[in-house]
């Protein structure tokens, strides 16, 4: 069966992406930019195309990495046959991309990268036997809940520390904010350079070693600093708000707070992505490698591009939807603590993706709020949530592992 | 991210300021009902005591709200245990304040002419006590805001050791009344017993202001 020249099988594959990019937009949005729309630093609208420009950029710049380990290291590939493969790829797509849509739909904040891999797990473990599944790799995912929050919250919490020493903590923070600011902007430049040079930006052909890598991350560093002090400078502190002595230096931290949030979503989407084109790249290699399984699967610019249309069509369906309920909360997090946590989160995620550890952007935000409330920056933090929240990440698991066992046999009777 | 507005809970730090404030307006009535009391107009007295009942009700409403929304499972910025003793020390100015005004409407108490000076000056610097207490806890969001910044903690160190002097201001100004009160024991007869304790009690609110101030200086201090 073909339509236009290309297998039904990649339609499909597409297709189920395409559905779970979209959940993960409409996931996302609200992790990535929720503070500042709550503390009205960016708009809806303008929330929606940053978030979008950055999560694509990540998507496309940066994504592609994760993909190879999720899908090599979760299953013994000597066990699985290409009919298997393709079959638990389509089910693991719309197993992740269900349970993300439900998880959504009752604001729990689970992770697409756990959900994608419980699915290929539960797949891999039924349908292939509990042989094939690579079960220390499933330990370090459970173990990831642990370290990913822990990783984060200690970052936040250095983060934090050090913002009160060189801000919070002078004569004239409002001033220090603007002086030192820049510098978070060089720090945020940096390392998104990094990532996005240092294996070379694959998609566009270009190649660089380290030390190439490191002079261009540097020079867009710099470009930061620029980008930096110029809207610092020209961030008003505004009105004092009388009894609020630091409400000035809130509103400069709002301009770094928008900065960690394209990061985050620059992160999320190098992250993220993965997970929908991942599986898509396997079915793509199976259909093409004439039915034989090859070591790697190659992701192509089109496969990236559903990633990203995908994630832009969710931040503007749906993610719509939940920033508007989060716009009009206001936020007990201030631009300075969304700044620590963010700026720790995106962080996180941007160095375990590219060790290829399948960490979560939900842990690591939590994780980098706890951090931040452990240096006594937040004035009350609801461990009943903490504990809710720990929960929705053990029943991903299972929950996506047993979606994809219904979907893996469902594909194979469709399709078989 | 309707997640993280969950997960970061209401900070009780506003509401402990709002009720900081319903008390200490509760203790700025104490001036109008001393002169009441020192021109002998009995409606005044009611009304100022009707007044002082309403604020102390309305303080006692934002203690209930804030104890029922301080549960356990919150991790606080500023200890549970901590906070609760500091809301208590609040609610005691206007507890006290209440019965300060109960009294002297029941008993009908006017304010003999010689003591009208003395009590008057105490009256100023405790309500002065009062108002450096909530400049204190108006402090507290900055404290949390700053995360406890060595500059902010000893600034606030500063106000609290203000604090210190004004109370220890109202209790000569107490020693100063109460020496008064008791030479006109003979004119004044078993009044005396209850002028010296409505004395003690205006002390009392300065006390409790100051008590508010050094339980802060110890949460912060470590």
């Amino acid at each position: 069966m073909e339509f236009f020249g290309i297998p039904f099988e990649i339609w499909l594959a597409g297709s189920l992406a395409l559905y779970m990019a979209w959940a993960i937009g409409a996931n996302d949005v609200a992790n990535a930019m929720g503070t500042s729309v709550g503390s009205g630093a960016l708009t809806i609208g303008s929330a929606i195309v940053v978030a979008a420009v950055f999560e694509f950029s990540g998507a496309f710049l940066a994504g592609g990495h994760v993909t190879d380990t999720v899908r090599k290291g979760m299953l013994d590939m000597e066990l699985v046959s290409p009919a298997t493969l393709k079959y638990g790829m389509l089910a693991a797509l719309a197993a992740a991309g269900t349970l993300l849509v439900g998880a959504t739909r009752y604001g729990l904040p689970v992770s697409t990268t756990h959900s994608i891999v419980g699915a290929i797990v539960g797949f891999g473990a039924v349908a292939i036997g509990p042989d094939a599944v690579n079960w220390s790799k499933v330990g370090q995912i459970v173990a990831s809940w642990l370290t990913s929050p822990l990783l984060s919250g200690v970052m936040a919490f250095i983060i934090f520390q050090f913002t009160r020493a060189v801000v919070l903590d002078k004569d004239d923070p409002i001033k220090q904010v603007r002086k030192v600011g820049p510098l978070f902007f060089f720090y945020v430049f940096f390392i998104i350079g990094l990532v996005t040079l240092f294996k070379g930006i694959k998609n566009l052909n270009l190649d660089l070693d380290l030390p190439q890598a490191l002079v261009g991350s540097f020079a867009l560093g710099l470009l930061g600093v620029a980008v930096g002090a110029f809207f610092l400078n020209r961030v008003s502190e505004g009105e004092a708000v009388p009894g609020r002595r630091f409400s000035g230096v809130e509103r400069v931290f709002v301009v770094l707070q928008v900065l960690t949030a394209c990061a985050v979503a620059f992160a999320q989407g190098s992250n993220d992505v993965a997970n929908a084109i991942g599986p898509l790249a396997a079915v793509v290699s199976v259909i093409q490698g004439g039915d034989e399984i090859l070591s790697k699967a190659p992701v192509e610019p089109w496969m990236l591009a559903i990633g990203g249309l995908g994630i832009v069509v969710g931040l503007a369906t749906w993610g719509y939807r939940v920033m508007e309920t989060v716009g009009k909360k206001i936020t007990e997090l201030t631009p300075s603590r969304g700044f620590a946590a963010s700026l720790a989160a995106a962080t996180t995620i941007v160095l375990a993706s590219r060790l290829g550890m399948p960490v979560s952007t939900t842990h690591t935000l939590v994780g980098a709020v706890l951090g931040v409330g452990l240096a006594r920056g937040i004035g009350a933090i609801d461990l009943r949530v903490v504990g809710n929240i720990i929960l929705s990440w053990i029943a991903t698991l299972p929950i996506a592992a047993a979606l994809a066992i219904f979907f893996f046999y469902f594909f194979k009777g469709l399709l078989g | 991210m309707a997640w993280i507005d969950k997960l970061v809970g209401r900070s009780p730090i506003g509401p402990m300021q709002e009720h900081m404030r319903a008390a200490v307006a509760c203790a700025h009535q104490i001036i109008p009902l001393v002169e009441a009391m020192v021109s002998g107009d009995r409606e005044a007295v009611q009304a100022q005591r009707a007044e002082i009942d309403r604020l102390e009700h309305a303080a006692d409403e934002i203690k209930h709200e804030i104890r029922s929304h301080l549960p356990r499972r919150l991790m606080l910025a500023m200890e549970r245990r901590d906070m609760l003793e500091i809301l208590d020390y609040q609610d005691s100015i206007a507890d006290v304040t209440q019965d300060i005004a109960e009294l002297i409407d029941q008993r009908g108490m006017q304010l003999p002419e010689p003591l009208a000076e003395p009590v008057r000056n105490l009256t100023v610097r405790v309500v002065a006590a009062c108002d450096q207490g909530q400049r204190i806890i108006d402090e507290l969001d900055e404290l949390v805001e700053t995360g406890f910044s060595e500059r902010e903690v000893s600034r606030v160190e500063v106000m609290i050791s203000e604090l210190g002097r004004i109370e220890s201001e109202t209790d000569e100004l107490l020693d100063t009344a109460c020496r008064k009160l008791f030479a006109l024991e003979d004119e004044l007869g078993i009044g005396t017993v209850y002028w010296h304790q409505i004395l003690l009690w205006i002390a009392d609110v300065a006390d409790f202001s100051e008590r508010v101030g050094n339980r802060l200086r110890l949460l912060i201090a470590n």
